[in-house]
C-alpha cells in the first residue's frame, strides 16, 4: 500500500512535469466526455418530454373510429360512420374497465367574434371529455348533460382561439358565430401547448357533440368516441371489453372483420418513444467516437512518454524496479490524465446542457446514473489505452534502457 | 572459496546470438571475492567485463554456470526475483551517474527505498537519504537537482544512492569515466573510505592509475580471465573528502 501510494506520486510528479502536454492529452477525453454527457441530456430530455406528453394526454386514453365494412368480400371504407352516440353510451354502461366516454363530431368551421375572423376545428364532445383527456377549463366552465340533450349553441375556446379572438378581453360570456351560428362563450380551456406531433392543441373550439353533428354537419352519426380506461394498466382490458361489446352490438360475427377501429394513446406513443430512443442512441455513439480518439490520444502521448523516459525506466529498474512497479506508474499516470480530463468534462458536459436547455429550449435531462456511466467510461478509457504503453514500459530490458540516448 | 564469499563465480558462460553468430562474450571465467575486498575489474573493450558486471549486477542470466551472491544461487532467478536482489543486495554506480533528472538528491538517494518489498515510511526514508549524503560529503545539497551539481558531486549522489539499502557489494561501472582527474581521485577516495569502513567494492574500469586505487585486480581478455593479482603500491586518494 505504501509502495503504491509512493508510485502514485511518482506517477503524478511526471505528468505535472509536462503541464502543456498533460493538458493538451486530457483535452481529447474532456472533449468527449462532455459531448458524451451533452447528448445523453439532450436524448433523455427528448424522451422525458415525450413520457409527459403521453401522461399529459392521458395514458389510459382509447380512441375508438368507424372503419372498415366488408361488402362482397372486399375490404372498403363506405364514408358513412359506423359509430353512434348509442355505442358511446352502451360503452359507458357497460365495460368496467371504461372509466369515462365522449362521443366526438368534427367539423371545420370559421369563428367570427367582434369583427376577427379564424378558422378552425369545432370540436364536438360530451360532458365528460374534460376527464377523458385531462383537459381543465381556465376560466368559465364547461358545459353541462342538459346542453348536450337540447343542443345547446355554446362553446370553449382553446388559448390560441381566445387570443385570436379577443386578445386581452374576457371570452367568456361573450359570443361568437360559427358558420353564422351564434354561440355563447361559456369558458376558455388551459392551454396544453403542441403535441407530439406538434400541432397546436389549443387552436380548437369545444362544444356539445349534438349541436355540431345536428347543427353544423347535418348528420346523426359520430365521428368517434373517445373513452378512457381506468387506470394505466387496464389500457388492454378495456380495448377488449370494447371489442367485446361493439361487436356484439353490430353483429359481427368471430372471424369476421370488425366495422370499428380501436387505437390507444399508448400505441402512437410508443412509436414516438422508440423515435426518440433511437435518435439518443445515435447521438451518444457519435459522441463516445470523440472520447474513443481521446483515448487514442492519450496512448499516443503515454507512447511518446515511455520512449522519452527509457533511460529513466532503466535507472528504476536497475535499482529494484520490478516490472508490476513500472506498470503501475504508467497506468496511473495514463489514468489520471483520463480520469482529469472526464471529471472537467462532466463539468463542462453539464455546464453545455444546461446552455443547451436555456438558449436553444430543448429540454434536457441529466440523470446521475448517465453521468457516472460517461465518467467510468472515460476511467475504462484509460485503462485500456494506458495499459499497452505501460506494458512496454514495464518488458524494457534494463540492460537496453540504460544504455538508451 | 567458502560461504562466507560476498560474490562466488563458477564456469560462468555467456553467449549471445547475432543472427547466425554466436558470440561467446564470457567463457568459463572462475572467481571468488570475499567481504571487505576492493577489486578492480579491467580489460579492453570487447573483453567481456560489460557482460561480466552485468551478470554479477544481477541485470543479466549467465547462459552457463553459477553465480553465488552472498551464498544465494542467483543464476537462476526470473526477472522480479533479480529485481529484488539487485534492490536488496547490490548497489549501482554507473559512468554516466543516472540520476533522475529534475528531481532533487535527496529523492534520487532515497529512490531504491520505494521499491523495496517492506516499504518504508516517508519519514524514515529521507532521514536515511540524508544519511548517506553526510556519508559522501554533500550535506547541505538535499534539494539540488542534478543540473545543478557538478560532475563529481553528481556521482557521489550516485554513490549516496548505491549505498541507501545497506547493500552487500558496490558495483561501480567505469565510475570516473566521465570525471576529471580531479575529481576522479575525489569519487576513488569515496569509494576508498566506504572499503576502508568494510564494503566490498566491484570497479569496472580500464584506466589502469584508476584501478590501482583498489587491493585486487582482475583481467578480461577475450571473455577469459587473464589475470588476478593484488595492487602492490596502491595509490591511496588524498585527502579525503570533506564530511
Amino acid at each position: 500500500m505504501l509502495k503504491f501510494l509512493t508510485i502514485l506520486k511518482v506517477g503524478l510528479k511526471a505528468i505535472a512535469r509536462n503541464k502543456m502536454r498533460s493538458m493538451l492529452t486530457a483535452l481529447g477525453i474532456i472533449i468527449g466526455v462532455a459531448c458524451v454527457i451533452a447528448m445523453i441530456g439532450v436524448g433523455q430530455g427528448s424522451q422525458a418530454a415525450i413520457q409527459a406528453q403521453i401522461s399529459s394526454l392521458g395514458a389510459n386514453f382509447l380512441m375508438v373510429f368507424p372503419g372498415v365494412a366488408t361488402q362482397s368480400g372486399a375490404r372498403i371504407f363506405t364514408g358513412q360512420s359506423t359509430i353512434t352516440d348509442d355505442d358511446a353510451a352502451a360503452v359507458r354502461a357497460e365495460c368496467p374497465a371504461v372509466a369515462y366516454v365522449t362521443p366526438v363530431s368534427r367539423s371545420a368551421a370559421q369563428i367570427v367574434a367582434s369583427g376577427l375572423n379564424w378558422g378552425t376545428q369545432v370540436q364536438g364532445v360530451g360532458v365528460e371529455w374534460p376527464f377523458v383527456k385531462s383537459w381543465n377549463v381556465e376560466k368559465g366552465g364547461f358545459f353541462g348533460e342538459s346542453d348536450v340533450r337540447a343542443a345547446a349553441k355554446v362553446c370553449l375556446l382553446g388559448t390560441t382561439v381566445a387570443t385570436a379572438l379577443f386578445e386581452g378581453q374576457d371570452p367568456v360570456g361573450q359570443t361568437v358565430r360559427i358558420k353564422n351560428f351564434p354561440f355563447r362563450v361559456v369558458g376558455v380551456l388551459e392551454a396544453k401547448g403542441g403535441n407530439s406531433m406538434g400541432q397546436d392543441q389549443d387552436d380548437v373550439v369545444i362544444a356539445p357533440y349534438t349541436t355540431v353533428m345536428r347543427l353544423l354537419k347535418k348528420t346523426t352519426k359520430i365521428d368517434m368516441f373517445m373513452a378512457s380506461a381506468v387506470s394505466r394498466d387496464s389500457v388492454e382490458e378495456a380495448q377488449r371489453e370494447i371489442e367485446a361489446l361493439l361487436r356484439q352490438k353490430h353483429r359481427i360475427g368471430p372471424g369476421q372483420d370488425a366495422d370499428f377501429m380501436i387505437r390507444s394513446q399508448q400505441e402512437i406513443a410508443q412509436t414516438a418513444d422508440q423515435t426518440s430512443k433511437t435518435l439518443s442512441t445515435l447521438l451518444a455513439s457519435a459522441a463516445s467516437i470523440s472520447l474513443l480518439v481521446g483515448g487514442i490520444g492519450i496512448m499516443n502521448i503515454m507512447l511518446v512518454s515511455v520512449t522519452e523516459r527509457t533511460r529513466e525506466i532503466g535507472i528504476r529498474m536497475a535499482i529494484g524496479a520490478k516490472g508490476r512497479d513500472v506498470l503501475t506508474q504508467f497506468l496511473i499516470e495514463a489514468l489520471t490524465l483520463s480520469i482529469a480530463g472526464g471529471a472537467v468534462g462532466v463539468t463542462l458536459g453539464i455546464a453545455a446542457s444546461r446552455i443547451l436547455a436555456w438558449k436553444a429550449g430543448w429540454p434536457i435531462l441529466l440523470s446521475p446514473g448517465a453521468v457516472a456511466l460517461a465518467f467510468g467510461f472515460s476511467a475504462a478509457i484509460g485503462v485500456f489505452f494506458g495499459f499497452y504503453p505501460a506494458r512496454k514500459a514495464a518488458r524494457l530490458d534494463p540492460i537496453e534502457a540504460l544504455r538508451y540516448e | 572459496m567458502s560461504d562466507a564469499d560476498v560474490i562466488r563465480i563458477e564456469n560462468l558462460v555467456r553467449v549471445y546470438k547475432m543472427g547466425e553468430v554466436e558470440v561467446r562474450a564470457l567463457d568459463g571465467v572462475s572467481l571468488s571475492i570475499g567481504p571487505g575486498e576492493f577489486v578492480a575489474v579491467m580489460g579492453p573493450s570487447g573483453s567481456g567485463k560489460s557482460t561480466f558486471m552485468n551478470i554479477v549486477g544481477c541485470l543479466d542470466r549467465p547462459t552457463e554456470g553459477r553465480y553465488f551472491l552472498d551464498g544465494v544461487d542467483v543464476s537462476g532467478l526470473d526477472r522480479d526475483e533479480r529485481a529484488e536482489i539487485r534492490n536488496g543486495k547490490i548497489g549501482f554506480v554507473f559512468q554516466s551517474f543516472n540520476l533522475l533528472p529534475r528531481t532533487s538528491a535527496l529523492e534520487n538517494v532515497e529512490l531504491p527505498l520505494i521499491y523495496s518489498a517492506n516499504g518504508h515510511a516517508a519519514k524514515g526514508r529521507v532521514e536515511k537519504a540524508r544519511r548517506c549524503l553526510a556519508i559522501v560529503g554533500l550535506a547541505g545539497r538535499e534539494d539540488h537537482q542534478p543540473s545543478q551539481l557538478s560532475g563529481g558531486q553528481q556521482q557521489r549522489v550516485a554513490i549516496a544512492r548505491a549505498l541507501i539499502n545497506d547493500p552487500k557489494l558496490i558495483l561501480a561501472d567505469e565510475p570516473t569515466g566521465n570525471l576529471d582527474t580531479k575529481t576522479s581521485e575525489e569519487v576513488m577516495g569515496v569509494f576508498q573510505k566506504l572499503n576502508d569502513e568494510g564494503k566490498t567494492v566491484v570497479l569496472i574500469t580500464h584506466e589502469s592509475d584508476i584501478a590501482e586505487h583498489a587491493r585486487r585486480i582482475v583481467v578480461f581478455r577475450d571473455g577469459h580471465l587473464v589475470e588476478d593479482r593484488p595492487v602492490e603500491k596502491r595509490r591511496l586518494a588524498a585527502p579525503p573528502v570533506e564530511v
